[in-house]
């Protein structure tokens, strides 16, 4: 890989798109998002227009043919303005389609990621359950094969994406078995939205992130064909781990994207904000906030596009992600919580951006593997056991 | 029918402290981020709609400027444009909107072209002579603050409407070819879908020189301008101005006792 101190004129030019876009379409919306949790119909089927919806994936399968690269960088300039359309994106691509892509047959391509990489339908991925949230592999519902259907039952919590009237599908794992080892089999089986007995709660009560998409799914003896087995059986727990890689790496550009949108407003604010009778942009302690994020933000888009580089090269990038997901999303908690110190006391207040900015932040140390996990993966990249 | 859009790259400094440089004949940019002029956006824009109306036609971009020019090029390229010219020499370096409007003219007259889009202004120097330039440059007629393009015979004629005082349109009917100056607001500039960029990038870009122009380098740039920058200078606090202090009620109420004293309401 090059060294990145710039990016090409392709990439260049999609940031400047995704840019505008951000500014000049979802910006005006941001506060009635928030405020009312609506869902971004239109913005969202307007990112599908723009191939926004199916970046990574190849033009034949619907996709924009872009890279993991470019599809990072759209994350992270959607985060910088909003961050549940970041997310809706994120959980989209990096959870929802890429089971599909990477692991689908040529039927199930065909079938779900054309309409899911052209952004007509939504796509989710049920992994976390009440008994298995860090310990992914806890998984207690359960798929029996008979007579050639899956009979799935259990549940799954915080799911991003599921109840929109777009969505269209949600992977999930399940238990189909037990291995000659006395381990768990588990297996990725694809639901479509409206099946019998897959049951979608209301949507959660969210600290941020107000007009993401999040439920709990219940399946109560549901029933789907036996070719919605995706990929091999018991196989599931490694595809959503390297689904995950990616993931993470988008959560790192998501984070990043965050953090800038909160500096951003912090620096315009302290050139404005007067006390003693002057900016307080002109204030040491301010300044070395700002110092400090910039070079922070700075710092974590580098490690981020990195390992969105080595993803793409092909080339095993599960500590980079990690890496890039720990340090972006607690750089992101560290930016955010300066930026409402820069807005003293009117950082507090709702109708100020960094209080969005604050409370989206919390989330991207927790989701996709908490903190401590992405710790527990690098020490075991480094050979600890 | 065959178009072309006259596109600038300018610095965006509506969000930005901007300071004059050393040299006192510009601004220091180096902090600056670029984009396409805000009128030449709309431009691009209409002229690709029209081709998409019409069904037929192309659209080549020309710009006058460094490589630096070229992402905005692109841009207009990702977003429905077919093929693009840059004009680049040393010589070009100075020029006034004359001076640039003879350059672009000597590129548009070997191309075929039944309407030649500008913006009617652009966002750095203001000047707002480059379409009317241009269209005497070419001998055809022209229109600048075009806000509504009507397609009455491609090929043949046009009706435009010209942006006015308080919002009134002037429709006139236009023949071709001409050179429309488009004002923004005419219509609502699309984004570049990741495919067109991707497809943009493969494009080529023709450069092209005074020499490859036919131009001498005396026709052009600085030496070839009517107008030529001296320097920047802020505006000074003049002695005629009289800066009202108080609180914002005071200051309204003095404000409104000069206006009326000089018969201004
Ligand atoms: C808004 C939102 C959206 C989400 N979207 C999705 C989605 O689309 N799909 C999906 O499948 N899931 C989703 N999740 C779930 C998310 O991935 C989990 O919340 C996360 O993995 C943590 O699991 P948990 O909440 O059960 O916490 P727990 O696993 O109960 O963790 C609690 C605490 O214990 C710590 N901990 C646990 N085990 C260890 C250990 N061995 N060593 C040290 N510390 C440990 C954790 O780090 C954490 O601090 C979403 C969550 C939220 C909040
Ligand atoms: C929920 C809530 C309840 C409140 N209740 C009350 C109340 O009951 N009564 C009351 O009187 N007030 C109350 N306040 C106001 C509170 O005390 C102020 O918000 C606080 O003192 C900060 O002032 P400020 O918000 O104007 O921030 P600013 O003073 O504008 O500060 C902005 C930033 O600049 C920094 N800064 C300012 N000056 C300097 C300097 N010289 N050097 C370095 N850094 C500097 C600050 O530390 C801060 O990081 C309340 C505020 C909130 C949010």
């Amino acid at each position: 890989m090059e060294l990145l101190y710039e990016l090409d004129e392709e990439k260049r030019l999609f940031r400047r798109t995704v840019r505008d876009f951000s500014e000049q379409v979802i910006r005006p919306q941001v506060d009635h998002l928030w405020e009312t949790g609506e869902f971004p119909y239109d913005i969202v089927r307007k990112m599908g227009e723009l191939g926004i919806m199916g970046i990574p994936w190849p033009e034949e399968y619907g996709g924009a043919g872009g890279d993991y690269l470019a599809y990072a960088i759209a994350v992270e300039e959607l985060a910088r303005v909003d961050g549940s359309c970041a997310i809706t994106v994120e959980a989209h691509i990096s959870l929802g389609s890429s089971p599909f892509y990477y692991y689908g047959s040529e039927e199930q391509k065909r079938e779900w990621l054309v309409p899911l990489a052209q952004g007509k339908m939504l796509a989710s991925f049920g992994l976390t359950e009440p008994e298995a949230g860090s310990d992914a592999q806890n998984t207690q519902t359960r798929a029996e094969l008979k007579n050639g259907e899956w009979v799935i039952n259990g549940t799954k919590c915080f799911i991003t994406n599921p109840g929109t009237e777009m969505s269209g599908v949600v992977t999930i794992t399940a238990v189909t078995g037990v291995r000659p080892s006395g381990k768990k089999e588990i297996s990725n089986i694809y639901v479509p939205k409206g099946t019998p007995g897959y049951n979608i709660s209301p949507k959660y009560k969210k600290m941020g992130w107000h007009a993401s998409d999040t439920r709990e799914l219940n399946f109560e003896d549901c029933r789907v064909p036996e070719g919605n087995l995706i990929g091999n059986r018991g196989d599931g727990f490694k595809q959503f781990l390297d689904c995950l890689d990616g993931g993470r790496i988008a959560i790192a550009a998501l984070a990043v994207g965050t953090a800038q949108g909160a500096f951003e407003e912090s620096v315009k604010y302290a050139k404005e904000r007067v006390q003693f009778r002057r900016p307080i942009a002109s204030f040491q302690a301010i300044q070395f906030k700002l110092a400090d994020m910039a070079t922070d933000i700075e710092l974590a888009r580098t490690l981020t596009y990195k390992a969105a580089a080595m993803r793409d090269a092909k080339v095993p990038h599960t500590k980079e992600a990690s890496m890039a997901k720990l340090f972006a999303s607690e750089m992101c908690m560290r930016a955010t919580t300066q930026a409402v110190q820069i807005f003293g006391g009117y950082g507090y207040m709702d109708e100020y951006p960094v209080s969005r900015y604050f409370r989206d932040a919390k989330i991207l140390e927790i989701g996709e593997g908490t903190s401590e996990v992405q710790r527990m993966v690098i020490a075991r990249e480094l050979g600890l056991r | 029918m065959k178009m072309v859009v006259c596109v600038k790259r300018v610095p965006d400094t509506a969000e930005s402290e901007v300071h004059i440089d050393a040299s006192g004949k510009d601004i220091d940019k180096s902090r600056l981020s670029f984009g396409i002029n805000e009128c030449d956006n709309y431009a691009v824009e209409e002229a690709i709609q029209i081709k998409e109306r019409l069904g037929e036609g192309t659209v080549t971009v020309i710009s006058l400027g460094d490589k630096d020019s070229d992402e905005v090029i692109r841009m207009a390229l990702a977003k429905g444009g077919d093929e693009a010219i840059r004009l680049e020499d040393e010589a070009f370096k100075g020029g006034d909107g004359l001076a640039v409007a003879k350059a672009l003219a000597a590129a548009i007259k070997g191309l075929e072209y039944d309407i030649v889009f500008t913006g009617a202004l652009a966002d750095d120097d203001g000047y707002g002579v480059v379409p009317a330039a241009l269209g005497e440059l070419l001998g055809v007629p022209h229109a600048t603050y075009v806000k509504k393009v009507e397609i009455l015979e491609p090929g043949k004629r046009a009706k435009v409407g010209r942006e006015l005082e308080g919002g009134l349109l002037e429709f006139l009917e236009i023949d071709l070819p001409c050179v429309l100056g488009i004002q923004t607001g005419i219509n609502e500039p699309r984004y570049a879908s990741f495919k067109g960029i991707k497809q943009a990038a493969k494009k080529e870009i023709a450069i092209k020189s005074a020499a490859d122009l036919g131009l001498d380098a005396s026709e052009v740039g600085e030496a070839g301008s009517w107008a030529v920058l001296e320097q920047f200078t802020p505006p000074v606090v003049g002695e005629m101005a009289e800066i009202l202090e108080g609180e914002p009620d005071e200051t309204a109420a003095k404000l409104a006792a000069i206006l009326k004293e000089k018969g201004l309401v």
